[in-house]
C-alpha cells in the first residue's frame, strides 16, 4: 500500500464531539479532558477501537465529550461493564473515567474485583476529595474533620488513599498524577496505555466549586517543588525546591526522608523501580504522605507486566477447550445423556 | 423381623398398575437426591413420563437426624400422561424418625412405608423431638410398613470390602434404591452405569454402591419381603427420542441453542444463588460452544457486565433469584434506558429477603412487570413446564433481539430442580433468527443510535470497533434518533411513550391464547409459570366430570396475548391460581377489569390437584 492511500493521521480535533461541555468554568476536568484527546491520537490505534466508560458523578459525563465509543452508565458500575466488554472484545482500548465516590464508594467492590483480575482497563480515577455532583458531601477520599453538606461539625472517618487500595488489590499497574500539571498527565497516560493489564490511575483534581484547593499544597508553585516527588523509573528519589532532599532506604527496609549533602550522596538515595516485583515497594511509596515531613508521590508507582489479563486467559481458556474436543455439536449436545426412543 | 415372619411365605404377585408416587426421605447426608434422581432416570428410560419434586432444606448439613436437615425427593411416574408431582405418596422410603415424621402424613393410606429401623434409637427418636418410637406405638398400622435394617444389611454386604464404617454407612441409600427397583421391577443397568462413572477414580466405592445397591434388590428376592411387586407400563408419549431434563439444564440448553440460532456468542454474567446457581454450572461446561461464563462479584456486576458484553454483540444473559432481582434493578433500568438486548432470569423463591431459598414461590411477577425506578416496562415471559424451560428461553432471546430490549423470564424453583421427559427437537424444528448488527451510517452527517426500525421501533445495534459508527450511549435521557442528551419535557415524554410503545409492539409476535379444554363456558382458569402441571390435572378430572372449563396457561406476561379479553368473556366465571398474594388476579382486575378470583397458596410448595379441584367445585357450586 502506498502512503498516498493511507488515512490522514488522527489529531486532538478527531476526538472532540459536537456536544456542549458541561462542567462548571474552571473545573480540572477540562485538563484532563485535553490530555486524553490530546494523547488518544498518539497511541497508534483507530479511533472506532476506542471506547469510553464512566459511571455517575461530574467525571463520568467524560464519555459525551469524547467521539469515540462510549457509554455513560449507573454509578459505580463502569469496571464491572467494561469488564463484560473486554470479556467479548479483547481487541478493543477501553478507558474507564470515573471519580473517587464513583470508585472508591458506590463502586468499591468493583473497583478491586477488576483490579485482582487485570481487566484489560484504563481507569481515570478523578480524585477532588468531594461529592461535585450532588453538591458537595464528603468523599471516601476527603480528610477527616472536613466539613461539608453532609457533615456540618465534621466528618468523621478516614479517607482511602487510593493508590494503596489499588496496589492492595494487587493491581498490576498504578499512577498519580494531577490535573494541572499537563505534561505529566500525558505522559503518565501514555505509560498507562502501553500497559497491557489493569491500569490505575488516580489524577489529583480540583473542584474550584465545592472543594477549592483541595490540592494547592501540591500544585501551586512555591509549594510544588517542596512536596511533589517525581517518581521515574530508575532515577533516585530526589525533591525539594533545590533537589536537595531525598528518600532513603533504612537497613530495616522503611524509608526516611534526607537531606543531601554533608557526605549523604545521590548514589544513597533509593532508586525507583516501577516494576519491582513485590506490591510492598510499591505501597510502601504510597503512604509516603501520611508521614510527617515526606512528599507526595506522582508518576508510575508500579507497572508490572507479568500477570496475564483476565480477557486473555478467559478466551484462551475457551479456544484450549474448542482445540481439544472440537467446536460444540449443538445436535449432539441436546442428545447428550441416557436418552429413550419412542416409536 | 417379626411382623415379616408372620406373613405365610407365598411366591410374589405381580400387580400391573397406570402410576406410583414414590418418595425417597432421610437426612440431607444421606443422598436422597441422588436416590430419587437416579429411580427417575432408570423409569424414564424405560418409558415412563414423569414428574419429580426435590424438597431439600437450605442449610447444605443441618444437625444430622434433626427435623430441618431431611431432605426429600418425590417422583411421579405412569404409563398415562404426568403434569404433577402427585398429591400424595404410594411408597415412602424413610431413612430416620425425623424423615419418618417430615413425610408420613402424605403418605396413602395402606401405603408401602420402608423404614430404615437402625436409625430409631432413643437417641434418633429425641432428635427427631419424637416423644414414642413410630414402630412400637401403633401409629403406623394403617401403612403397610416394612422395617429394614438398611444400615446392619448394608455392612454385611459390604464389610468384605475393607472400607470403614462411615463409608460402608454412607451406601445404605443405595441398598434402599436396589429394594425399589425390585418393588418397580426395574432393571438396575442405568444406575450401574452411573456409579461407575461417578466413581472412576474411586474403584472401591464404586463397587461398595453397586453391592449395597444388589444387596438391596437380592434382599426383596431372598426374604419375598413385599409379597408383591409392581409393573408400570411405558407410557404413550408422542414419537420421537427423549431425555429426563429438570428446568435448570433445559434453560442453559435452551440459551447454547439461542445463540448458535442467532449467531452471537453467549455471554453470562451470574452470582451464584439457590435455585439459580445450576444453570451457571450447567452453562460454564458449554465452552466448545464459545459460551463465557462470568462469575461476577456481586449480583450487579453479574448483570452490568452481561450489559457490557450485549454492547459488545454478545448474546448476554444474567440468572438469578429473587434478592438478585432487587439488587439488579437499577442495572435493568440502564438496559431499557440505553435499549440493548439482554435476558434475566429470575428463577423464583419463597421470600421477602432471604425468604425460603430452596422452595418455590410465584410471587416475583409483579416485581418482573413493576420493580424498577420510573417507566422502565420490559417484555416479561415464563416457563410452564420444567421442559418448557428451553423454548422459553429461546424466545426470551429472540425478543431481547428482535427489539432490543432487556427481557425478564420467569422460572422457580419447582421447574427448576423438578424434571420431566423432554423430546428431543431436532435443530431444524427450532427457527433461526440471525442478527445483523449496524455497519454503515444511517445518516449521511453521523451515525444515528436512536433511528428506530419502524415495525418493531428496535434501535440498530452498533457495536464498538464499526468504523465511522463512533456514538455515546447512557442512561441520561436523550433525544429520540440523534441520542444526544436531552431534558426537554415534550422530548422526555415522547421517549418514555417510545419505550412503552417499543414493548407493546412485542404484541406482534405474542399469539393468541386458545385455551386448553373448553373453548367457552363456566370457568375459565388463567394462570402462568409451574402451576401448569397441577392445573392441567385438574382441568382434565373436572371436565371429565361434565364441568365446561377452559384453561389459559399465559407464556407472555408482558405484552399479554392480544386476544385475551375477549377469550375471558366467553365464560362465567375467572380463577386465578397462584403462588402468591395474587398478582396476576391484581393485573388482569386492572387491566380488564374482570371480576376475576384468586386461589392463593404460599407455602413454598406447588398446588396440588386437590387443592384446585376443591377451589373450582367451590367456585362453580
Amino acid at each position: 500500500m502506498s502512503t498516498a492511500t493511507l488515512p490522514p493521521p488522527l489529531t486532538k480535533k478527531d476526538f472532540q464531539t459536537d456536544q456542549e461541555v458541561r462542567w462548571c468554568p474552571g473545573c480540572g476536568d477540562y485538563a484532563i479532558l485535553s490530555a486524553v484527546q490530546s494523547v488518544f491520537p498518539e497511541l497508534g490505534i483507530k479511533r472506532e477501537n476506542f471506547v469510553v466508560i464512566s459511571g455517575i458523578g461530574c467525571s463520568s459525563r467524560f464519555p459525551y465529550y469524547m467521539n469515540t465509543f462510549g457509554f455513560h452508565t449507573i454509578h459505580g458500575r463502569a469496571p464491572a461493564i467494561a469488564t463484560g466488554l473486554k470479556a467479548i472484545r479483547p481487541d478493543l482500548e477501553v478507558w474507564v473515567a470515573t471519580g473517587d465516590g464513583d470508585a472508591l464508594s458506590i463502586g468499591g467492590n468493583h473497583t478491586i474485583h477488576m483490579l485482582r483480575r487485570n481487566v484489560g482497563l484504563k481507569v481515570l480515577l478523578f480524585n477532588n476529595r468531594i461529592y461535585g455532583l450532588t453538591k458537595g458531601q464528603y468523599s471516601p477520599t476527603s480528610e477527616v474533620g472536613k466539613k461539608a453538606k453532609s457533615t456540618p461539625f465534621g466528618s468523621l472517618d478516614r479517607p482511602f488513599n487510593p493508590i494503596s487500595l489499588a496496589i492492595g488489590a494487587e493491581a498490576t499497574f498504578v499512577a498519580r498524577s494531577v490535573d494541572v500539571f499537563q505534561q505529566h498527565l500525558k505522559e503518565t497516560l501514555k505509560h498507562a496505555a502501553a500497559h497491557k493489564g489493569s491500569a490505575f490511575i488516580e489524577i489529583l483534581q480540583n473542584c474550584n466549586i465545592f472543594n477549592d484547593g483541595a490540592w494547592f499544597s501540591l500544585t501551586e508553585k512555591d509549594a510544588r517543588s517542596e512536596h511533589v516527588l517525581q517518581l521515574e523509573h530508575g532515577k533516585p528519589m530526589i525533591f525539594g525546591k533545590n533537589r536537595d532532599k531525598g528518600i532513603r532506604q533504612k537497613a530495616d527496609g522503611d524509608i526516611e526522608v534526607v537531606q543531601l549533602g554533608n557526605g549523604v550522596t545521590e548514589a544513597d538515595l533509593l532508586v525507583h523501580d516501577a516494576h519491582h516485583p513485590r506490591a510492598y515497594y510499591a505501597f510502601l511509596l504510597s503512604h509516603m504522605e501520611h508521614r510527617p515531613g515526606f512528599p507526595t508521590p506522582v508518576g508510575v508507582l508500579r507497572s508490572w507486566e507479568d500477570a496475564p489479563r483476565y480477557e486473555d486467559v478467559m478466551n484462551a481458556q475457551i479456544n484450549e477447550i474448542i482445540a481439544k474436543r472440537g467446536p460444540g455439536d449443538l445436535a449432539k449436545l441436546l442428545r447428550a445423556g441416557d436418552t429413550w426412543q419412542v416409536k | 423381623m417379626s411382623i415379616l415372619s408372620e406373613v405365610p411365605q407365598v411366591k410374589p404377585r405381580r400387580e400391573v398398575l397406570d402410576h406410583a408416587v414414590i418418595r425417597f426421605a432421610g437426612d440431607s447426608g444421606d443422598g436422597m437426591q441422588i436416590t430419587g434422581s437416579q429411580f427417575t432416570n432408570t423409569v424414564a428410560l424405560y418409558g415412563n413420563d414423569i414428574a419429580t419434586f426435590p424438597d431439600y432444606p437450605a442449610e447444605i448439613r443441618a444437625p444430622a437426624g434433626t427435623l430441618p436437615g431431611v431432605s426429600g425427593f418425590q417422583l411421579h411416574f405412569s404409563s398415562d400422561d404426568v403434569y404433577t408431582a402427585g398429591d400424595a405418596c404410594d411408597v415412602l422410603i424413610a431413612m430416620n424418625p425425623a424423615a419418618l415424621k417430615m413425610n408420613v402424613a402424605d403418605l396413602k393410606p395402606n401405603g408401602i412405608l420402608i423404614v430404615n429401623s437402625d436409625a430409631f434409637t432413643e437417641t434418633d427418636l429425641r432428635k427427631a423431638q419424637a416423644t414414642s418410637n413410630p414402630l412400637e406405638d401403633h401409629s403406623l398400622d394403617k401403612f403397610r410398613l416394612f422395617s429394614v435394617e438398611l444400615e446392619r444389611l448394608t455392612k454385611r454386604a459390604l464389610e468384605h470390602l475393607g472400607l470403614d464404617a462411615k463409608s460402608m454407612s454412607r451406601c445404605k441409600n443405595f441398598f434402599a434404591l436396589g429394594m425399589c427397583y425390585w418393588l418397580y421391577n426395574r432393571s438396575m443397568d442405568s444406575t450401574v452405569r452411573w456409579i461407575e462413572d461417578k466413581f472412576k477414580n474411586k474403584p472401591l466405592l464404586a463397587e461398595a454402591n453397586k453391592l449395597a445397591m444388589k444387596a438391596g434388590y437380592s434382599y426383596c428376592e431372598a426374604t419375598e419381603a413385599f409379597q408383591i411387586s409392581y409393573e408400570i407400563p411405558p407410557a404413550q408419549l408422542s414419537p420421537g427420542l427423549y431425555r429426563n431434563l429438570s428446568g435448570n439444564q433445559a434453560l442453559a440448553l435452551g440459551f447454547v441453542t439461542a445463540s448458535q440460532k442467532c449467531g452471537l456468542r453467549l455471554f453470562q454474567g451470574s452470582y451464584p444463588i439457590t435455585p439459580a446457581s445450576d444453570i451457571l454450572h450447567e452453562l460454564s461446561q458449554y465452552k466448545d460452544f464459545g459460551v463465557m461464563t462470568f462469575q461476577a462479584e456481586d449480583e450487579i456486576a453479574a448483570i452490568t457486565s452481561a450489559i457490557g458484553a450485549a454492547y459488545a454483540g454478545a448474546l448476554a444473559i444474567t440468572t438469578t433469584s429473587g434478592p438478585g432481582m432487587a439488587l439488579k434493578t437499577e442495572a435493568i433500568g440502564l438496559a431499557v434506558a440505553v435499549e440493548l438486548p439482554l435476558v434475566i432470569c429470575d428463577i423464583q423463591r419463597g421470600g421477602p429477603s432471604t425468604g425460603l431459598p430452596t422452595k418455590t414461590e410465584q410471587a416475583d411477577l409483579l416485581q418482573a412487570l413493576f420493580g424498577r425506578n420510573s417507566e422502565a416496562p420490559v417484555p416479561v415471559i415464563a416457563a410452564a413446564t420444567p421442559a418448557d424451560c428451553f423454548w422459553a428461553a429461546i424466545e426470551a432471546c429472540r425478543i431481547a433481539v428482535k427489539y432490543m430490549v432487556p427481557v425478564i423470564l420467569l422460572s422457580d424453583g419447582y421447574l427448576a430442580n423438578g424434571a420431566e421427559p423432554w423430546r428431543i427437537p431436532s435443530l431444524d424444528e427450532i427457527p433461526a433468527f440471525p442478527v445483523k448488527f449496524a455497519t454503515e451510517r444511517n445518516s449521511p452527517e453521523r451515525y444515528l443510535p436512536y433511528k428506530r426500525d419502524p415495525k418493531t421501533l428496535a434501535r440498530p445495534w452498533a457495536v464498538p470497533g464499526t468504523p465511522g459508527l463512533e456514538h455515546r450511549i447512557g442512561g441520561l435521557e436523550k433525544q429520540d434518533v440523534t441520542g444526544n442528551i436531552n431534558y426537554e419535557p415534550l422530548n422526555h415524554e415522547n421517549m418514555v411513550r417510545i419505550r412503552a410503545a417499543k414493548v407493546a409492539a412485542v404484541a406482534q409476535d405474542v399469539p393468541d391464547a386458545i385455551p386448553a379444554g373448553d373453548q367457552s363456558g363456566d370457568l375459565l382458569i388463567v394462570a402462568w409459570g409451574s402451576t401448569h402441571g397441577s392445573i392441567t390435572a385438574a382441568v382434565k378430572s373436572q371436565r371429565a366430570q361434565g364441568r365446561k372449563i377452559g384453561h389459559v396457561h399465559l407464556r407472555h406476561l408482558n405484552p399479554l396475548p392480544p386476544n385475551l379479553g375477549e377469550v375471558m368473556r366467553r365464560y362465567k366465571k375467572i380463577l386465578v391460581p397462584e403462588l402468591n398474594m395474587g398478582q396476576l388476579l391484581w393485573v388482569l382486575r386492572a387491566k380488564f377489569l374482570v371480576d376475576a378470583i384468586g386461589l392463593n397458596k404460599i407455602q413454598g410448595r406447588p398446588f396440588k390437584q386437590m387443592e384446585l379441584e376443591q377451589k373450582i367445585e367451590e367456585v362453580l357450586q
